[in-house]
């Protein structure tokens, strides 16, 4: 990109006019920390994925099995309490391919792209997944439909997240 | 536009400092859920619309209204977020069943305060970024900078202040929800430490975590949901200019506080207040806020609130019983709730609900909120018994 960006009828600037302080600006950064509490249905989903499990949570009214687990069903407005390990495999309902990085800078050519995908897991109710990642596949070869499989992080590496699971990978 | 608005239903979780048994998604339930049952076991499906009240920033997830609906039932349903005080949401939602748009609706608002590192660091975020923040002070010296303006302008005295916290923490004592309820001295209060002069440490409301959801109907659906409904009867809402060296009425007034009461009690055909409310929850974020807010709710003259205060004229045996829960002094500080709070102070008394701090033969109440410092926001909700 060029150093100097032309205006008509105006004045240029550069990123040193910037720098050397011709130009007033008020600098600021945020610093904001958070601690959330996870509450009964994450906490328990997060201890689950630590122990190398999937735990979903069950409607007694509207039989929906639930991943994320919650403590409630938002449809039928009842509390849920009823606990259900699911499979760590499943079919990809969708999924994308990272061309840039978070902040929208063009990954490298020899860097392989990230492969969000929604994965419908295997013993939760239709449509019923986990947002995650793909991996040990060639981006041309994904399909939706294909069935993937968790591949997990070592137990001694695994800190109650949701990234305790490394990737999806084909079946 | 003329149709009346009821409050049928009214559900609350928590109090606590910290609240780490359940997340907010799981407290909103429990308040929604409460608040259902007290209008009679409304299921959310027969429920038209929700709006809630908060500040990204508090929760620490941009665009926050998005993560409103599950917890209150409004999953596929006409949903919005207030970016202001609960009060304001109120408002939201009494106007779209005033207008016809909508018979019954639900406000909710929560605190998960407790989940900030650095609450201070947010509220320095709220000031401006040139003006204000590269002076790099504990935002809490505008609380000291507006008090001592206040106490200059009035001749209200530092001891006058001191009494409102005594006076609020004492009727925390009967509150099962209030979370600061205490018996103190003058000179516990006077003798703390400073936090920014003239104010002390115990001129400020501590934190509180928790969630309240009201629901509101029509007067037709209201007879069917309740037997108990009480009545919006006036709302109104101001902002004063953001610029605190120029505010209008100076840093000593709460013009935004005599604004927002003025249209509340216009559409409530209120007159004389001090005469027509009989009781009164308001802003107490801090001590000298109680007073400043009474003199610009016009609920006594100019000056006047620190004098009525020592007469007793504010305490729950008074002519006007001035936060009988304890206000946010007593209580704790709800942030974005705060508004929702006073109102459930309100709603609790007008049914005779309130248990041990019940007062005796009320029918209109005011309520009143504060977004808190720096901001010049302020809202106000007359409820009453009657329609």
């Amino acid at each position: 990109m060029e150093d100097t960006i032309k205006v008509a009828g105006g004045t240029g600037l550069t990123a040193d006019d910037i720098k050397s302080g011709k130009i007033f600006l008020t600098e600021d950064s945020l610093d904001c920390a958070y601690a959330w509490d996870t509450g009964v249905a994450v906490n328990r989903y997060l201890a689950e994925l630590k122990q190398g499990k999937i735990i979903a949570t069950r409607c007694k009214k509207c039989k929906r099995t639930m991943l994320p687990p919650r403590l409630f069903c938002e449809l039928c407005f009842i509390p849920c309490s009823n606990w259900q390990y699911v499979q760590d495999t499943g079919i990809v309902n969708t999924f994308s391919i990272c061309h840039v990085h978070w902040d929208a800078t063009r990954i490298g050519k020899d860097e392989k792209p990230h492969l969000p995908a929604v994965i419908e897991i295997d013993g939760a109710s239709e449509g019923m997944g986990i947002m995650h990642l793909l991996g040990e596949v060639d981006p041309e070869e994904i399909k939706i439909g294909m069935q993937v499989k968790a591949v997990w992080k070592p137990e001694a590496e695994r800190t109650g997240s949701i990234i305790d699971i490394k990737y999806f990978k084909p079946l | 536009m003329n149709k009346k608005v009821a409050i049928v239903g009214l559900g609350f979780s928590g109090f606590g400092t910290t609240t780490p048994d359940l997340s907010y998604r799981e407290m909103i339930f429990e308040a929604a859920t409460r608040c259902y049952e007290d209008a009679g076991g409304i299921h959310p499906q027969a429920i038209d619309s929700f709006v809630a009240s908060s500040e990204d920033f508090m929760e620490g997830i941009s665009i926050a209204d998005e993560y409103v609906p599950d917890q209150l039932g409004a999953v596929l349903k006409p949903v919005h977020s207030i970016t202001g005080d609960s009060l304001q949401g109120l408002a939201s939602a009494m106007m779209q069943i005033k207008t016809g748009q909508q018979n019954i609706v639900a406000a909710s608002a929560f605190s998960k305060v407790s989940n900030l590192s650095h609450h201070e660091h947010l509220v320095s975020y709220a000031t401006d970024p040139v003006y204000i923040r590269p002076f790099n002070e504990n935002p809490y010296f505008i609380a000291g900078l507006e008090m001592n303006r206040y106490l200059h302008e009035t001749g209200t005295t530092r001891d006058q202040c001191a009494k409102v916290v005594l006076k609020n923490r004492y009727n925390a004592l009967k509150n099962p929800g209030a979370c600061y309820g205490a018996r103190l001295e003058l000179e516990d209060v006077t003798g703390a430490p400073a936090l920014s002069y003239p104010l002390g440490i115990y001129d400020m409301s501590g934190h509180l975590d928790g969630a309240i959801v009201v629901l509101l109907a029509s007067e037709e659906r209201a007879r069917e949901l309740t037997d108990k409904p009480v009545w919006i009867k006036g709302i109104g809402w101001a902002t004063d200019t953001p610029n605190l060296d120029s505010r209008i009425e100076g840093m000593g007034s709460a013009v935004y506080a005599k604004l927002a009461s003025q249209q509340a009690y216009r559409m409530a055909d209120i007159n004389n207040p001090f005469n027509e409310i009989d009781f009164a929850e308001i802003d107490d974020t801090f001590s000298y806020k109680e007073l400043q807010h009474l003199e610009a709710l016009n609920l006594c003259g100019p000056g006047e609130a620190g004098r009525l205060l020592e007469l007793g004229c504010f305490s729950p045996d008074g002519d006007i019983p001035v936060n009988v829960s304890g206000g946010s002094l007593g209580a704790g500080y709800l942030h974005e709730a705060n508004g929702l709070q006073r109102l459930m102070e309100v709603i609790l008394q007008l049914r005779g609900e309130a248990g041990p701090r019940q007062l005796l033969d009320v029918e209109t109440g005011l309520a009143f909120a504060w977004r808190g410092v720096p901001t010049a926001t302020g809202a106000a909700a007359v409820i009453s018994t009657r329609p």
